[in-house]
C-alpha cells in the first residue's frame, strides 16, 4: 500500500502541515504540570541524601556510616558493599576491564562521584547525616587535561585497562593518501570543544519501590529514554526486563538529552529502597546536577582537508580525542559514532581518513546532549572551511557552494556511509543569502570596518542527521566484534490509538517528550486521519514499561519524533482508518476507497451514506457480533515502525547513522566591543530544510530552543574544571546560560525536502542549531578579528585577549607580583608575605612549635590533640563574612631546620569540601631583638567549596592564611615573660611526651 | 540542598534585634532579603542556630532627605530604593547603577543594608557606597550605635566592621552636587550577574574619583587631580588592585578594563552636560 503523506481530499480537513497552538500548554500555564517532584509518594516513603566525593581521584579505604545510623530519622545508608552484593557494574559499550557502578566500589573517579546514600525520614535529616558518613580517603594523582590524560606517566584512572586511553579505531574511505599526495593545497586546523549540556530548570527525580515478594522494582523517574537502557538497568540490578517497572511522570521540567543521565540514580535509588524496605525518593539539587549529572563530550580534533586551487576539498583527515569523563556510561562512545556516516556534514568529500579514539579523565561522565556529537563535528569542519577561504584567499560563501553536495544526487550515499535522503542544499543557501539579507550584512560589515569597528560574518552548512541507527554504537568494535557480538540495527518506533466505547480517541506514543508539543503534532495527524476534530483526541506520552508498547529506541533523542513516532502514530491511525473503512464498506455495500472521514462523520462523497464516526466506531464494543467477520472487535491498535534503511554496519564499516539528514545553512554578522571584547549578534539568520514540516510554529519553537541553548555554549556556558581536577561550575552564577535577554531573534526560513524514507516525509528539527550555531558565531568572530584560533565559550575575557592587549608594566612597589594562579588551576593560590615579630629567630621558632601557640593562631581551633610529634588533629571552624566551615584538620610541622626555617602544613575535610595548605616559612634576625617571618605558601581547595565559591576562593584563602600570621604575630606581642613561661612549662611537658629535650 | 536546623525570630523593635544579637552572638545571623544568606543556608556553609529577620521592624522602614545625605533604613529593598522619587536628581550614581542589581525579582526582596552587610566585592551598592563617600550606621544593645565612612566599613572579602553584636540600621549616600557629574559602568557576562568590573567616576571641578569594584577584596577609590598624566594613573591604579583569575576572566582584562573602561567613562563623563542630573532646589 502507497502512503503518501497526506491521503485527505479537498473535503477532508488537514492538519498535519498547519499550524496549531499547543495542546500542552493550558496546563502549563495554569501551573497543573506534574513534574517528577510532584507525583505521588505512597505512604512510608523516605528521602534520599548522597555522600559525594570531593576528591576528583582517591581510593575508598574505608566507608563507615555508624554516626549517621544514630542519628534521627535515619533508617539505613546504602554503601559500595551493598551495591557489590545486590548489583552488578554497568555494561561497558567497549571491550575493556573497566567497571562503572552506580555507587563507587573501589575509587572515586570525580569530584561529586557518589560514595553513599543516607535514607532518612526527610531531606533534611538525610542531609543532616551526610556528615555521620565517614569517608577514609587516600588521594590519588589526577588526569584532567585530555591531552595530558593519553601521555605515558598520566595518572591511570582504570588500572586494569593500563592507560585512559580506552578506544583506539581508525577508519579509511576512498584513498584519502592519494588525495593528499595530489592536493594543490593541505589546510588544517586544531581545535578544542567544551563540555556543556542542556541545562534543564528540573533536575533528577527517582522514586523507587521494591516488591521483595516478587523481588520486583517500580521506578518513577524523569528518564527520557533512550529505552536501551533499560536494559542496562536490569542488567545492574540483576532482575529480568518485567521486573524492573519504569514509568515517567506526565510533564517533564526540560531535558534535550541531560534526563539520560539518571539511569544509574534509577538503580541506586531501587537499591536504596531494597535496604530499608521502603519506598525512597531522591530529588537531584542544583550543585549535585551541576558537578555529578552529565554533560556533553568534549573533544580535541585535528583536522587536515586536501584542496584544490579552487577550494574544493578532495579529502579530510581528521583525529577526534573524545573526553568521556571518568566512566564510559551508556550509551558512549556514542558521541563519537552518532554522526559517523555523516563526518563530511553537507559536502561531497569522498575521500576520509578517521581517528578516534575515547579517553578517561577524571571529569562527570558525558552522556546525551542537544546535537549529540554534532556540535563536536561541525565546529572543527566549519571552522575549516572559513580557514581554507582565508588561506585560498576565496570567499568564505564560494568554498561552501563548492563542496555542496550537488542538486539532484539524492538520494546520496556519503563517503562514511550516510544515505543523506533528500534536499536541494543549493538551493538553501541561494535562499537563505536571498531572504536573509546578507547582502545588508556585508554592507554594514563594510561601514563598520571603515568605521575602524570591529564586525565580522560567519557561515555555517550543516546536516542534521535524526531518528538514530542503533547500530551506530556498535562502531566502537572492529567488525570482528561486532560480528561476534551479532547485529544491532534500526529504530523501532510505537504508537497506539485506541477509541473506545462512546467513540472518543486516545492515543499513546512511547516518546517521553519534554515540551516539544508532541501531544499536539500527535493529535493533528489522528485529527487529520480519522476525520475528528483535534481537540477530542487525548493523547497520552506517560511511559509505563509495564503496560505500554515500547522498544530499546523509544524515548526522547535524536530528533526521532516527527520522522519516526509521528510516522508510527500515522501508520496506526490508518490501520484505525482501514478497520472502520471496512465497517462501513459492509454496512454500505460500497468500496472502502470510497469513504471518507471528516468533522466527525464517516460518509461517502455525493451520497446520502452517513454515520457519525463514535456510532461507527462504537460498534466494535457494543455489537461485534453485526460487524463483518473480519473485523474482531474492540479498537486498540499499535503500530510498530522502524525503516529498513537503517542497517547494521558491514565489513566496509559503512554505517547509516540516521534515516534522515536535513539542511541547516546559516550565516550571522556580529560586532565586538574594542574594549570589553563582548560578542553583540547583530543578525542570525538560519535556513532550514527539515522535510515537511508537520506542525510550522513547533518547528520554529525548536529552531529558537536549539538556537538559545547554541548561543549559550558559543559564548558563555562551560564546565570548568581546575588542573587539579576540582569542579569549579557549581552554580548557575558560575555556569551562565543566556536568559531572554541575552538571545537575540533569529531569523528563521524554511523550506520543505519531503523525506522519501518517512511515513508523512518529516525529519528531525530539534537539535540542528546547537550543531551549526556554535561554529557559526566563532566563524563571525575569528573573521571580525582575523584570526585563526577561537575557542568556546567566547566571553567577553578570552575574546579582548585574542585581540591583544598591550599591557604597561606593574609600576614598581605597585600590587602584588603576579601569582602563578590562573584560571584554570581553580582554587590553588600560591602566594608570599610576611610579618615582623618581637624575639629572636629562635624564640620564634620555638613558639611556633608549641601546640597552644598553634591552637591560639589557627583561626577558629576549637581543639587540637597531639597524634604524634609535631602533628596534631583539631577541630576548626574557619569562615569568611557569613559562611563558616567546620573541619577535622590536620596539623603537622615538617623540615624543622631551626631556627631559620621550616614547613607548615595543614589539611582539612568537612561536609563543606577539604581545604589543604603548605606554607614555607624562613625566620630572618632583625635588629632589636626581632624577627621577619617570611611565609610562602600554597593552598587548595576542593569539593562543594570550590565547586560554588569560584570567584571569592582565592581571596579567601589569602585572608584566612594571613590571620594565621597577624595571630601569631599579635601572640608574639602580648609579652615577653608570658611566653617565656609557655615556653619553659611546654618544653617540660615535650620532655615528657616524646622523651626529648627542649629545642636544640 | 536543605539547611540545617535553626530556630527563626522575626522582632518586631530595634532594641529586641540587638538584644538577641547580644546574646546570641555569632551564633546569630540577621536575615533582611536573603539574597545571599538563603543560598548559603541552603549550601550549608553557615548553620546559624539563630536567623534573626528583621523585615519586621517597622522604623527601619523609610528613605529621608536628610539635606546633605539620603538615609536608607534597613528595612528598604532594592526596588524601593530605586523606584524611590527623586532618586535621579538626589543621587545620580544611585539612579544608573542600581539597575545593574540583579533582576527585578532579587532587588524585590534584596535589601540595600543587606547588600551593604555582605560586602561582596563585586556587588554595585558597597561601590557606590564607597563611590560617594557614605556611611554606615550600627546599633548595638542598649541604643549604642556608631557611625563608619565606607572605606573603614569594608574590610576585605565579605568582611566587614560590623560586630556580630551590632545591626546596621541605616546608611547614608551622600546627595549629589550640582558640579558633580557621575557614571556608571559595568562589565559581566549577562545582565544581572556578578560584575567582572564594575567602575564609577565622578567629577567635580579638576578632581576625578574613580571607584572599582569586582576586582580587589573590595570597592576601593581613587582619586585623580587634572594634573596627573592619566594613562599612568590608571595603569598605577589598575596594578595596585591585586586582580585575579577566575573561570570567567583573567586577571589581564581586568587591568586591562579598569585602564581603557576606566578612561572611556572618564571621557564620557566629561563629556556629559553639567545639568543633566543636577539636583533640583
Amino acid at each position: 500500500m502507497s502512503l503518501a503523506p497526506s491521503m485527505t481530499t479537498t473535503n477532508e480537513k488537514q492538519f498535519i502541515g498547519t499550524r496549531q497552538p499547543r495542546l500542552e500548554d493550558e496546563v502549563l500555564l495554569r501551573g497543573q504540570g506534574r513534574y517528577g517532584d510532584e507525583v505521588p509518594t505512597p505512604p512510608g516513603t523516605l528521602y534520599a541524601a548522597i555522600v559525594r566525593s570531593p576528591h576528583p581521584h582517591a581510593r575508598l579505604k574505608a566507608v563507615d556510616s555508624s554516626r549517621a545510623l544514630e542519628m534521627d530519622g535515619v533508617h539505613g545508608v546504602l554503601t559500595g558493599e551493598d551495591v557489590r552484593q545486590w548489583a552488578l557494574p554497568f555494561p561497558v559499550g567497549v571491550r575493556q576491564p573497566m567497571e562503572h557502578w552506580c555507587l563507587a566500589v573501589d575509587k572515586v573517579r570525580y569530584v561529586g562521584e557518589p560514595v553513599a546514600v543516607v535514607i532518612a525520614e526527610n531531606r533534611y535529616l538525610a542531609e543532616d547525616a551526610l556528615s555521620g558518613v565517614t569517608v577514609d580517603y587516600e588521594t590519588l594523582p589526577v588526569a584532567v587535561d585530555t591531552e595530558f590524560a593519553i601521555e605515558s606517566g598520566a595518572a591511570i584512572l582504570h588500572e586494569k585497562v593500563g592507560g585512559n586511553v580506552v578506544s583506539d579505531r581508525t577508519f579509511r574511505y576512498g584513498d584519502p593518501e592519494t588525495a593528499f599526495a595530489e592536493a594543490d593545497r593541505q589546510v588544517s586546523i586544531k581545535v578544542r570543544f567544551p563540555r556543556s549540556s542542556c541545562m534543564p530548570i528540573e533536575c533528577y527525580v527517582v522514586l523507587a519501590q521494591f516488591d521483595p515478594a516478587n523481588s520486583a522494582f517500580d521506578i518513577t523517574s524523569n528518564f527520557q529514554g533512550p529505552y536501551a537502557l533499560h536494559s542496562v538497568m536490569c542488567r545492574a540490578l540483576q532482575v529480568p526486563a518485567n521486573r524492573l517497572r519504569l514509568r515517567t511522570p506526565p510533564e517533564s521540567g526540560g531535558s534535550f538529552g541531560i534526563k539520560q543521565g539518571v539511569f544509574p540514580y534509577v538503580v541506586m535509588m531501587g537499591l536504596a529502597a531494597r535496604k530499608v524496605g521502603a519506598p525512597v525518593k531522591w530529588v537531584e539539587d542544583r550543585l549535585e546536577h551541576l558537578q555529578g549529572a552529565s554533560s556533553g563530550t568534549n573533544r580535541v580534533s585535528t583536522l587536515e582537508a586536501a584542496v584544490t586551487r579552487e577550494g574544493r576539498v578532495t579529502a579530510l583527515r581528521l583525529d577526534q580525542l573524545d573526553d568521556c569523563g571518568a566512566y564510559l556510561r551508556a550509551p558512549e562512545p556514542a558521541t563519537t559514532y552518532r554522526m559517523h556516516g555523516n563526518l563530511t556534514g553537507a559536502y561531497a568529500i569522498r575521500n576520509l581518513a578517521v581517528r578516534n579514539r575515547i579517553v578517561m579523565t577524571n571529569k562527570t561522565p558525558t552522556g546525551l546532549n542537544r546535537g549529540f556529537g554534532g556540535p563536536q563535528v561541525y565546529f572543527p569542519l566549519e571552522r575549516l572551511m572559513q580557514r581554507i577561504a582565508v588561506e585560498l584567499d576565496l570567499d568564505p560563501l564560494d568554498v561552501i557552494r563548492t563542496n555542496l553536495v550537488p542538486k539532484g544526487a539524492f538520494p546520496y550515499r556519503s563517503a562514511a556511509g550516510s544515505l543523506l535522503d533528500s534536499g536541494d542544499y543549493p538551493a538553501g543557501l541561494e535562499k537563505g543569502v536571498r531572504e536573509g539579507g546578507l547582502e545588508e550584512l556585508i554592507q554594514r560589515r563594510d561601514e563598520a570596518r571603515r568605521e575602524g569597528r570591529y564586525y565580522g560574518i560567519g557561515y555555517t552548512a550543516a546536516v542534521e542527521p535524526s531518528i538514530s541507527n542503533m547500530g551506530y554504537i556498535t562502531m566502537a568494535f572492529t567488525p570482528e566484534e561486532r560480528k561476534r557480538a551479532g547485529p544491532k540495527n534500526g529504530a523501532v518506533s510505537t504508537a497506539t490509538i485506541s477509541v473506545d466505547p462512546l467513540g472518543s480517541v486516545s492515543v499513546h506514543v512511547s516518546s517521553t517528550p519534554q515540551g516539544q508539543g508532541h501531544q499536539t503534532v500527535a493529535a493533528q495527524i489522528v485529527a487529520e486521519t480519522l476525520g475528528v476534530p483535534l481537540e477530542s483526541i487525548s493523547v497520552n506520552v506517560e511511559l509505563d514499561t509495564g503496560k505500554d508498547a515500547w522498544s530499546i529506541a523509544s524515548g526522547n533523542y535524536s530528533s526521532r519524533f516527527s520522522g519516526a513516532v509521528a510516522g508510527a502514530v500515522y501508520k496506526a491511525a490508518l490501520k484505525v482508518r482501514a478497520r472502520l473503512a471496512a465497517l462501513a464498506a459492509e454496512q454500505w455495500n460500497i468500496d472502502s476507497d470510497d469513504i471518507r472521514f471528516s468533522e466527525g462523520r464517516v460518509y461517502v462523497e455525493g451520497t446520502d451514506q452517513s454515520s457519525s464516526f463514535h456510532r461507527l466506531a462504537g460498534a466494535t464494543h457494543w455489537s461485534p457480533g453485526t460487524t463483518p467477520q473480519s473485523e474482531p472487535g474492540g479498537l486498540r491498535e499499535t503500530a510498530f515502525w522502524t525503516p529498513p534503511e537503517l542497517e547494521a554496519p558491514g565489513d566496509d564499516e559503512l554505517i547509516n547513522s540516521s534515516l534522515c539528514y536535513g539542511f541547516i545553512f546559516d550565516y550571522c554578522g556580529v560586532e565586538i566591543d574594542a574594549i570589553t571584547g563582548a560578542v553583540r549578534i547583530d543578525r542570525y539568520v538560519t535556513l532550514h530544510d527539515a522535510g515537511r514540516m508537520l506542525n510550522p510554529q513547533l518547528v520554529d519553537g525548536q529552531i529558537r530552543g536549539g538556537f538559545a541553548q547554541a548561543l549559550g555554549a558559543a559564548l558563555m556556558e562551560e564546565f570548568v574544571y581546575g588542573a587539579d581536577g576540582n569542579f569549579q561550575s557549581g552554580t548557575l552564577a558560575d555556569y551562565l546560560i543566556p536568559t531572554s535577554v541575552e538571545v537575540p531573534e533569529p531569523v528563521i526560513l524554511h523550506m520543505e525536502t519531503p523525506s522519501p524514507f518517512t511515513p508523512l516525509g518529516a525529519k528531525g528539527v530539534g537539535e540542528g542549531n546547537n550543531m551549526s550555531t556554535p561554529v557559526c558565531i566563532a566563524n563571525a568572530v575569528a573573521d571580525a578579528l582575523e584570526t585563526r584560533d577561537v575557542e568556546l565559550p567566547l566571553t567577553p575575557s578570552k575574546v579582548r585577549i585574542l585581540m591583544g592587549i598591550e599591557e604597561p608594566p606593574r609600576p614598581e612597589g605597585v600590587g602584588e607580583p603576579e601569582t602563578e594562579a590562573t584560571a584554570s588551576s581553580g582554587s590553588r593560590l600560591r602566594a608570599r608575605d610576611s610579618v615582623e615579630l618581637p624575639g629572636t629567630p629562635n624564640e620564634v621558632f620555638d613558639a611556633l612549635l608549641n601546640p597552644q601557640t598553634l591552637a591560639a593562631i589557627i583561626p577558629g581551633c576549637h581543639g587540637l590533640e597531639m597524634t604524634g610529634e609535631n602533628e596534631y588533629r583539631a577541630d576548626v571552624t574557619v569562615g569568611v563574612g557569613m559562611i563558616r566551615a567546620r573541619f577535622d584538620a590536620r596539623v603537622s610541622l615538617h623540615d624543622l631546620n631551626p631556627p631559620d626555617s621550616l614547613q607548615l602544613r595543614g589539611y582539612g575535610s568537612s561536609a563543606m569540601g577539604s581545604a589543604e595548605a603548605f606554607a614555607t616559612v624562613t625566620l630572618t634576625a632583625l635588629e632589636g631583638n626581632r624577627t621577619r617571618l617570611d611565609y610562602d605558601y600554597e593552598a587548595t581547595v576542593g569539593g562543594r567549596i570550590a565547586s560554588v565559591g569560584g570567584r571569592m576562593l582565592q581571596s579567601a584563602s589569602k585572608m584566612i592564611i594571613g590571620q594565621v600570621f597577624s595571630r601569631f604575630s599579635r601572640r608574639m606581642g602580648g609579652g615577653t615573660s608570658r611566653f617565656l613561661f609557655l615556653q619553659r612549662l611546654w618544653q617540660r611537658i615535650r620532655a615528657l611526651l616524646t622523651g626529648k629535650g627542649g629545642p636544640s | 540542598m536543605k539547611p540545617a536546623t535553626f530556630d527563626y525570630t522575626r522582632p518586631g523593635t530595634r532594641r529586641e534585634a540587638c538584644d538577641l544579637l547580644h546574646e546570641f552572638g555569632d551564633d546569630a545571623r540577621l536575615i533582611a532579603g536573603g539574597q545571599s544568606l538563603m543560598a548559603v543556608l541552603n549550601m550549608r556553609f553557615a548553620q546559624p542556630g539563630l536567623l534573626i529577620d528583621i523585615a519586621g521592624i517597622q522604623d527601619l522602614h523609610y528613605i529621608e532627605d536628610r539635606g546633605d545625605y539620603l538615609a536608607v533604613g534597613a528595612g528598604i529593598t532594592q526596588a524601593e530604593l530605586l523606584e524611590h522619587p527623586g532618586l535621579a536628581e538626589k543621587v545620580p550614581l544611585l539612579a544608573q547603577a542600581m539597575p545593574w542589581i540583579g533582576h527585578a525579582q532579587t532587588r524585590n526582596r534584596g535589601t540595600v543594608c543587606g547588600s551593604i552587610a555582605h560586602a561582596d566585592p563585586s556587588a554595585e551598592l558597597p561601590l557606590c557606597l564607597t563611590a560617594l563617600g557614605g556611611e554606615v550606621v550600627l546599633e548595638a544593645r542598649k541604643g549604642k550605635t556608631r557611625k563608619l565612612p565606607a572605606h573603614e566599613f569594608f574590610q576585605g572579602i565579605l568582611t566587614t566592621a560590623k560586630r556580630t553584636d551590632e545591626l546596621i540600621t541605616e546608611v547614608r549616600f551622600p546627595l549629589g552636587q550640582g558640579n558633580e557629574r557621575y557614571r556608571f559602568r559595568e562589565v559581566s557576562m549577562r545582565h544581572g550577574d556578578f560584575a567582572i568590573v564594575a567602575l564609577a567616576v565622578r567629577i567635580c571641578g579638576d578632581r576625578t574619583d574613580l571607584t572599582v569594584g569586582g576586582v580587589a577584596d573590595r570597592p576601593v577609590r581613587r582619586s585623580m587631580t587634572g594634573n596627573d598624566a592619566r594613562a599612568s594613573w590608571l595603569n598605577h591604579f589598575a596594578w595596585s588592585l591585586n586582580a585575579q583569575d577566575d573561570a570567567h576572566a583573567s586577571a589581564v582584562y581586568r587591568r586591562h578594563l579598569v585602564r581603557e573602561l576606566g578612561s572611556r567613562l572618564i571621557d564620557e563623563c566629561s563629556a556629559q552636560k553639567d545639568d543633566t542630573h543636577a539636583p533640583q532646589g
